[in-house]
């Protein structure tokens, strides 16, 4: 095991790459853990899935160095990285029983039996597979067939990553919060280097210690699932992280108070930008609706829509031309002539879609 | 509720009646000529199972039989392995996977008689580029005359002609296995050999099931070919059951037991073809019922 | 509106389908919902004519449409998989169902524009389906769907291939687009959360029966059965067996006051369902028990998290407000609020709700 280091890595699946659009990942620099949770998150086509293998060595990178602890391992092919990696679809062996399936890996590097039976038996107990295992792989359910990749992976105990591919997609969402939590208390045991794609913020953020955004081959950002949450550094950050996502709003900014429209927003710190390009981020979390009465500096609003989840309501507001989405917790009415106020801590004002970042002046 | 359409039926009566008369109904005659002597008039007696009996006993038909097992026999185990090896080596995608097909698919294109032609004329020792390079190699090849040559040249001939089938068959399976368990193997650090083991060949179970029944069955039924080559020569070396078949009807006029020796002959052929049938597919249960 | 009257369906002597009763109609959507495999896709093939129901019938508007062939039905569907024709631009795969019925050409184009529209790909019409992303791709089945102006429209978990943001923007449309059209639209999904968004009617769907069938929110706050309640859950529902014993309820080896809406419930064991967000880190309401759990996983989701622990010989979940991590094995406080149980009698039928005001 060791910690991993992309340096200046960028990737292009053309033959001659002239412009930066043509690269699927554009130069990244970024080093990660040993042994930490990672979750590469971003919507199809970020460039997720290249960089994951890049890593694996499935895709040799155009540019840059891929090391692994003091070694560059760039140009090794996957079988001599010692990395593991689970795919969208599970991959068994047909043929073989859910025990020789995870002795497989062991057997192509020639450990003697009685370690291989060892750690098998290890890895069946660790994901509760003990009685399926002299069942042939083939006929077993997605979800059991998705532990048995992970535990191809896990057998190897010098393994230097295990890699994740959409691991979940095809599993039902009830035992997705089972094998989601096996995963966190594997990673846990066995300490791993763990990093793992997928396009669903809940798998992300649920998963990783630290979350790397990306967007159209660039990460956005990286930083603890709170981070994330509470001050994303970019637009698409705070739309994509949270369901639903940051609501976004064109605005002025004078001092302590942001402009919309012919509304004044306090907030709690003062900014003094350039002009122009500014607008203000809040999410549906910390905006509050009251009646009328009840607060005396709320902006009137007009209700949309709402859709109620059971737990919490959200409510679709009109403010002015803007529409925003504000969650309204259980038990709470939606009021009849509505006000919404922000929390002050919890507005985010953003330049040309990047976070301005502390208060000057 | 119950509002049967019975128009399905009439969609159905062509069908039948084509079989009927494809089919059934020579095949009807073929039995009834079986069990009945002539000696010509259109006169006919009824003989019972003495044209079988006569087969059976006859040493003619048991050595043509030997021969076709053996050519059978040999075919498959040329062909399969080589088929598979073929189709492995094949690009799985990019602009040469259009001629790799073209290539192959080539010698299936090529009408039988014509095949054995070509060979007639490659294998020759004054013009043909086979016999020639062989003679000059300083060999004393003959197919016209040597039992041996002729049947590595019949050998040669059908493994030219037909491996192509088995290599498309295999091709097609190996293209649906996706990526991603290539991948895996890699990154399991699986060689070569178990890859093919553990992946490919299981993929590859039922599109070989489909090869060799069709390649026995088909290599079982040889006619034109060696018919062209060699004639069944020299002597009886190459008299495969179908040369002897046509010899026996069209030359010798024995239409009784010509009928009654294509009926054996039908029937072995179904019978090995299912006996190939249930083994492959019962070692397929044997894997697993057959799920997903 | 499509009735279903006891319809089964055997298959190789097993029942996919058992005594389904179900009315649609098509002021609502209706949703489908259920684990893979609870028969919600047999379902929607036996409604839309691809298969024919070992026993039972279908009444399209009154009328039987049992032995009718599905090309007679003006049924619409979208799977899963972003099924176009690859050799067909993108107007002539909206265009092909209306080609079919032999539209005239002037009023395809009328139909196509007009659908593409709504769908927002107007600017994709020349372009083929391999130039396009996976929800572009959908975005043209959906068009195609809608082009047909079909009387019944059948959408098979549509967007559970799709990124996660994408699906938010399609599903908020979905229900607006076709129900313009007066059609009857059924939507199967596996996740509760979606079913919530979507609103409208549910079915929950479980071992090839419909267990409940309601307006969304109903079926949500007052499941039949366990059986229900689970499906319907995301995070999984906790589930404990308890005694009541006159105003205690009994559970593991704890002592809980009773919840006002169990007041009367004979006294024997029930098991009880509680959803994930009704336990807590703090007390809340004079009412509120402490328990003490063992914590197996803890996870963030950006402003709550999910604590998993293990209580009363069970794995239990909870989800609370803020950033909590626990490590594994930690022993933990946490408060349930009896006031929030469903009883659910040993049989699975549910015995009491809570009340109304409680959720």
């Amino acid at each position: 095991m060791a910690k991993i280091i992309l340096d200046g890595v960028a990737h292009s699946y053309m033959k001659n790459p002239l412009l930066e659009r043509d690269y699927a990942l554009k130069s990244i620099q970024h080093e990660w853990h040993d042994g930490g949770a990672y979750a590469l998150l971003g919507p199809s086509g970020c460039g997720k899935t290249t960089l994951l293998n890049v890593i694996s060595g499935l895709v040799r990178p155009s540019r840059g160095r891929v090391i692994f602890g003091r070694q560059d391992v760039t140009l090794l092919p996957p079988e001599k990285r010692n990395i593991a990696q689970i795919f969208q679809f599970p991959v068994v062996y047909e043929t073989m029983t859910v025990a020789e399936n995870l002795a497989f890996p062991l057997r192509n590097q020639n450990i003697p039996k009685p370690e291989r039976d060892r750690r098998v038996g290890d890895v069946l107990a660790m994901l509760d597979l003990e009685a399926a295992a002299g069942k042939r792989a083939r006929n077993l359910g997605a979800d059991t067939k998705q532990k048995i990749s992970l535990g191809r992976g896990l057998v190897r105990t010098d393994a230097n990553a295990i890699l994740f591919d959409e691991p979940l997609t095809v599993i039902d969402p009830a035992l997705k919060w089972q094998l989601r939590a096996q995963l966190k208390k594997v990673h846990r045991e066995f300490s791993h280097t763990m990093i793992y794609v997928t396009h669903d913020q809940t798998e992300a953020l649920t998963f990783a210690d630290k979350v790397v955004v990306m967007r159209e081959g660039e990460v956005l950002q990286i930083g603890t699932p709170e981070e994330l949450f509470d001050s994303p550094s970019h637009t698409f950050v705070g739309r994509f992280i949270g369901s639903p996502g940051m609501n976004i709003l064109p605005c002025e900014v004078h001092n302590q108070t942001a402009i919309v429209g012919a509304h004044r927003i306090p907030l709690d710190q003062s900014y003094c930008p350039a002009a122009g390009g500014l607008e203000l981020g809040i999410r549906p979390e910390y905006v509050d609706l009251t009646e009328e009465t009840e607060s005396d500096n709320g902006l009137p609003v007009t209700v949309c829509s709402v859709e109620n989840l059971g737990r919490y309501k959200i409510v679709e507001v009109k403010l002015e031309q803007h529409k925003l989405k504000v969650m309204l917790q259980e038990g709470r009415p939606v009021p009849r002539s509505p006000h919404m106020s922000f929390h002050p801590e919890r507005v985010k004002i953003y330049q040309d879609s990047v976070l301005l970042s502390s208060a000057r002046g | 509720m119950k509002r049967w359409n019975n128009k399905a039926w009439l969609l159905v009566v062509p069908m039948l009646a084509l079989v009927a008369f494809s089919a059934v109904i020579p095949l009807m005659t073929v039995v009834n000529y079986s069990v009945q002597d002539s000696f010509g008039n259109n006169e006919f007696f009824w003989v019972g199972t003495e044209w079988f009996q006569e087969v059976l006993r006859s040493e003619r038909f048991h050595n043509a039989l030997l021969r076709n097992l053996a050519f059978s026999g040999i075919v498959l185990v040329i062909e399969i392995p080589l088929g598979i090896a073929v189709a492995l080596c094949m690009p799985r995608r990019g602009p040469m996977v259009s001629v790799c097909l073209v290539l192959m698919a080539l010698p299936l294109l090529i009408p039988w008689n014509v095949v054995g032609t070509i060979w007639q004329i490659f294998g020759r020792a004054d013009i043909g580029l086979l016999g020639y390079s062989l003679a000059g190699a300083g060999l004393d090849y003959n197919y016209a005359q040597n039992p041996l040559d002729a049947w590595f040249t019949i050998i040669l001939m059908d493994v030219w002609h037909w491996t192509s089938l088995v290599v498309l068959l295999c091709y097609s399976g190996l293209v649906a296995v996706p990526d991603a368990y290539y991948q895996a193997a890699r990154i399991d650090g699986a060689s070569r050999w178990a890859v093919f083991l553990n992946i490919q060949l299981p993929r590859l179970k039922r599109v070989l099931l489909i090869a060799i029944l069709l390649r026995f069955m088909d290599s079982f039924m040889i006619y034109t070919e060696p018919f062209v080559l060699t004639g069944g020569g020299p002597g009886n070396s190459t008299t495969f059951l179908s040369i002897d078949l046509v010899q026996m009807a069209i030359g010798q006029f024995d239409l009784g037991p010509a009928a009654a020796m294509s009926l054996v002959y039908f029937l072995i052929i179904l019978l090995l073809s299912w006996i190939f049938y249930t083994i492959m597919t019962s070692t397929d249960d044997a894997a697993g019922s057959p799920g997903s | 509106m499509l009735e279903l009257i006891q319809v089964n369906k055997v298959v190789d002597g097993e029942a996919t389908l058992e005594d389904v009763n179900l009315t649609l109609s098509n002021n609502a959507i209706n949703i489908l919902l259920g684990p893979t495999l609870s028969g919600k896709t047999t379902l929607m093939r036996v409604m839309a004519g691809l298969d024919r129901p070992s026993s039972g019938d279908i009444l399209f508007n009154g009328e039987s449409v049992i032995g009718v062939p599905v090309q007679k039905r003006n049924v619409a569907m979208v799977y899963q998989q972003f099924i176009n024709y690859p050799s067909l631009t993108v107007f002539e795969n909206i265009a092909s169902p209306l080609r079919v019925l032999k539209v005239d050409s002037r009023s395809i184009i009328k139909k196509v524009q007009r659908a593409a529209a709504m769908l927002q790909i107007t600017d994709l019409l020349d372009r083929t389906p391999e130039q396009l992303s996976g929800g572009q791709q959908q975005r043209v089945a959906l068009a195609r769907a809608l082009a047909k102006r079909a009387k019944l429209v059948l959408l098979d978990e549509p967007l559970a291939n799709l990124d996660y943001k994408l699906r938010e923007e399609l599903r908020s449309d979905l229900p607006k687009l076709f129900s313009e059209q007066g059609a009857i639209l059924v939507y199967a999904t596996t996740e509760p959360i979606e079913a919530l968004l979507l609103a409208g009617k549910t079915a929950v769907m479980h071992e090839g029966r419909v267990r409940q069938f309601g307006t969304t929110i109903e079926v949500f706050n007052n499941p039949r059965d366990i059986t229900a309640a689970r499906v319907f859950s995301d995070p999984p529902l906790n589930i404990g067996t308890v005694t009541k014993m006159g105003a205690l309820l009994n559970l593991g080896e704890y002592s809980l006051p009773l919840g006002s809406q169990a007041n009367d419930l004979t006294d024997t064991e029930y098991q009880v369902g509680i959803r994930p967000h009704n336990i807590s880190l703090n007390r809340d309401g004079e009412n509120s028990v402490e328990i003490l759990g063992t914590v197996t996983v803890s996870e963030i989701t950006g402003s709550e998290s999910f604590i998993h622990f293990h209580f009363a010989d069970c794995h239990w979940v909870a989800l609370v407000h803020g950033i909590h991590i626990f490590g594994q094995g930690e022993e933990i406080q946490l408060y349930l609020n009896p006031e929030t149980f469903y009883f659910f009698y040993r049989d699975g039928k549910l015995a009491q709700a809570p009340e109304d005001s409680i959720r």
